[in-house]
């Protein structure tokens, strides 16, 4: 079998089946939204910081798409959990291949990294780096 | 075997001229062609994106650069004469073909796409203004839907949409109401790439001549898999596409009636188009050249010219019939599925591809288990994202058919997707 069919591996479609975190939070410190237009994806990360303005508490997410990328966004919200904004900012493509333990097709990338760049874009807003209207689009 | 001398084509024979048929895929894709790793056989089914390109098509392409390659029209030396003739042959069998009057009225572009931009900036921009309507179809794809929506936008002409009924078919009560004589324009597809439906562009002609507008048909899904005359359908423009023909990618097709081309400005300037320049005037190339600035696709035109050959020695009806057989028997084996929606018109009434969504799988997610199978399909909007938006579908997945499909394959479809409904279960 070829090397897309590691794609689906049984971690990764365990998360869209039974996503973690998925839902509203009450209170967040920041949300934002973001899509892949292409595809159809979108994804809303909302994330709550303890009272020291850096450290992630807790990360929920919404949205609707492929398994590539509602998984991506179920791991994410796990992994942040307990790291810092600046953390999440140093995270790359490899960080989030990384994480979903799968190898990506080139074709399929923008789905895996799209809660990715969601949750950098608003960490960026709410720490006054990046415009308010800007929105994330993964193409 | 009663049944297999029925058949309309020979596909066993014709796949032997598709050496890429062939080959298997499932390896490491970043070095083309068949590694060590690929071990399953390609499954092609993404042909109304792109067909593949036969042996006879490639040796022209072949015999052009190692036999006479050279610029056309400007040199008096022997391969230049050659390339000429040949390349302008090429635009005589194609206006055979389509059954145009001559090559006068064949202008070859890079791609339907050029062919429908031409004539929305050479004649849009000229002939449209405010109070001026375009009339389009919900299923149109990009190409013309994008390209005619900003041209009214730049003239500030109107466009109105004819719509698409439940069934995937256009709602001609609804075109005879939106085509009145503001109507400059009726631009529309004939085969649609998403629905598969054949519109009935004779129809919509002889409504936009009622009211003195023009039909531009984007043949870019008709002229490959049927039989096509342009004076039949009475098209005012048509336009078409080499490489879903058995051609090379970067050649085009404009048809346009002689006299309107006649009377419409060139789109691009430069060498080739012109027959006297001054430092402060220019006059313009006999028709079709006026139209094909610059050096042309030569390789591209020669090598369409021995498409058109490998599949008029076919035979268009036959090309159709099974186009035809194949749509019929695809979407009767999706259908069987309650977790499948098919959309567009039933089995029997359309053009030879099938577009789906199975139930609780992306589609992008259901081709890439699909290409897990060595299963070559198309996921996406197919350049028609109003139309998907309408279907209330962000994407769908497509298998498209051409004369080397087999039965068997779409079998091998069905059973990749039963693989993806057990995996997302």
């Amino acid at each position: 079998m070829g090397m897309g069919s590691d794609m689906y591996r049984q971690q990764i479609l365990d998360h869209y089946k039974n996503p973690r975190n998925k839902g509203e939070m009450e209170e967040p410190t920041f949300s934002h939204t973001g899509e892949n237009p292409s595809c159809g994806d979108t994804i809303t990360m909302q994330v709550r910081l303890e009272d020291d303005g850096e450290t992630i508490e807790f990360v929920a997410f919404s949205g609707d798409g492929c398994a590539i990328s509602q998984a991506s966004a179920s791991m994410l919200s796990e992994r942040l959990q307990g790291t810092t904004l600046s953390e999440l900012e140093e995270m790359d493509t490899d960080d989030v291949t990384e994480m979903l333990g799968v190898d990506i097709s080139p074709m399929r990338i923008k789905c895996a990294v799209l809660a990715r760049q969601v949750a950098q874009d608003g960490a960026a807003i709410y720490e006054g780096d990046l415009d308010v209207d800007e929105t994330t689009t993964e193409e | 075997m009663g049944v297999q001398e029925s058949y309309p084509i020979d596909v066993a024979a014709i796949r032997e001229d598709f050496p890429i048929l062939d080959r298997k895929v499932g390896g490491d894709f970043t070095v083309p062609g068949e590694g060590e790793n690929d071990d399953l056989p390609l499954v092609y089914l993404d042909n109304a994106a792109t067909s593949q390109t036969p042996r006879q098509v490639v040796d022209a392409i072949v015999d052009y650069y190692y036999g006479y390659n050279s610029n056309v029209h400007r040199g008096i030396h022997h391969l230049s004469q050659e390339a000429s003739v040949a390349y302008e042959n090429a635009h005589d069998r194609v206006a055979e073909f389509v059954n145009a009057d001559g090559r006068e009225e064949i202008v070859f572009t890079k791609n339907t796409t050029e062919a429908i931009n031409l004539v929305a900036y050479a004649w849009g921009l000229e002939e449209l203004g405010p109070g001026d309507t375009v009339v389009l179809t919900e299923m149109e794809h990009h190409a013309s839907l994008v390209t005619w929506q900003q041209i009214a936008k730049k003239t500030g002409a109107s466009v109105e949409y004819i719509r698409v009924d439940d069934e995937g078919r256009l709602d001609m009560e609804h075109a005879k109401e939106l085509i009145d004589d503001s109507v400059k324009m009726v631009s529309v597809v004939h085969v649609s790439n998403t629905l598969g439906t054949i519109n009935p562009v004779a129809e919509l002609a002889d409504m936009a001549h009622e009211v003195g507008a023009y039909i531009f048909v984007d043949g870019a899904q008709s002229v490959p898999t049927r039989p096509v005359d342009v004076k039949d359908i009475d098209a005012d423009f048509f336009a078409f596409s080499g490489h879903k023909m058995l051609g090379p990618t970067g050649i085009g097709v404009l048809y346009g009636k002689e006299e309107i081309l006649e009377d419409t400005s060139p789109y691009l300037y430069g060498g080739e188009m012109i027959r006297r320049v001054t430092y402060e005037e220019s006059t313009w190339e006999d028709l079709p050249w006026k139209f094909e600035a610059g050096t042309p696709v030569i390789e591209q035109g020669i090598a369409l010219h021995a498409a058109i050959d490998y599949l008029d020695d076919i035979g268009m009806e036959n090309v159709q019939k099974h186009e035809e057989l194949l749509a019929e028997y695809a979407y009767d084996r999706l259908d069987e599925f309650d977790d499948i929606e098919i959309y567009g018109p039933p089995g029997d009434d359309r053009g030879g591809l099938v577009a789906f969504n199975l139930d609780g799988v992306h589609a992008h997610d259901l081709s890439s288990i699909l290409n897990d199978h060595a299963v070559a399909v198309r996921a996406g909007d197919h350049c028609t994202q109003p139309l998907h938006d309408k279907l209330g579908a962000a994407a769908s997945t497509r298998a498209s058919f051409y004369i080397y499909n087999t039965y068997e394959e779409i079998d091998k479809l069905v059973d990749a997707v039963d693989d993806a409904r057990q995996l997302f279960a």
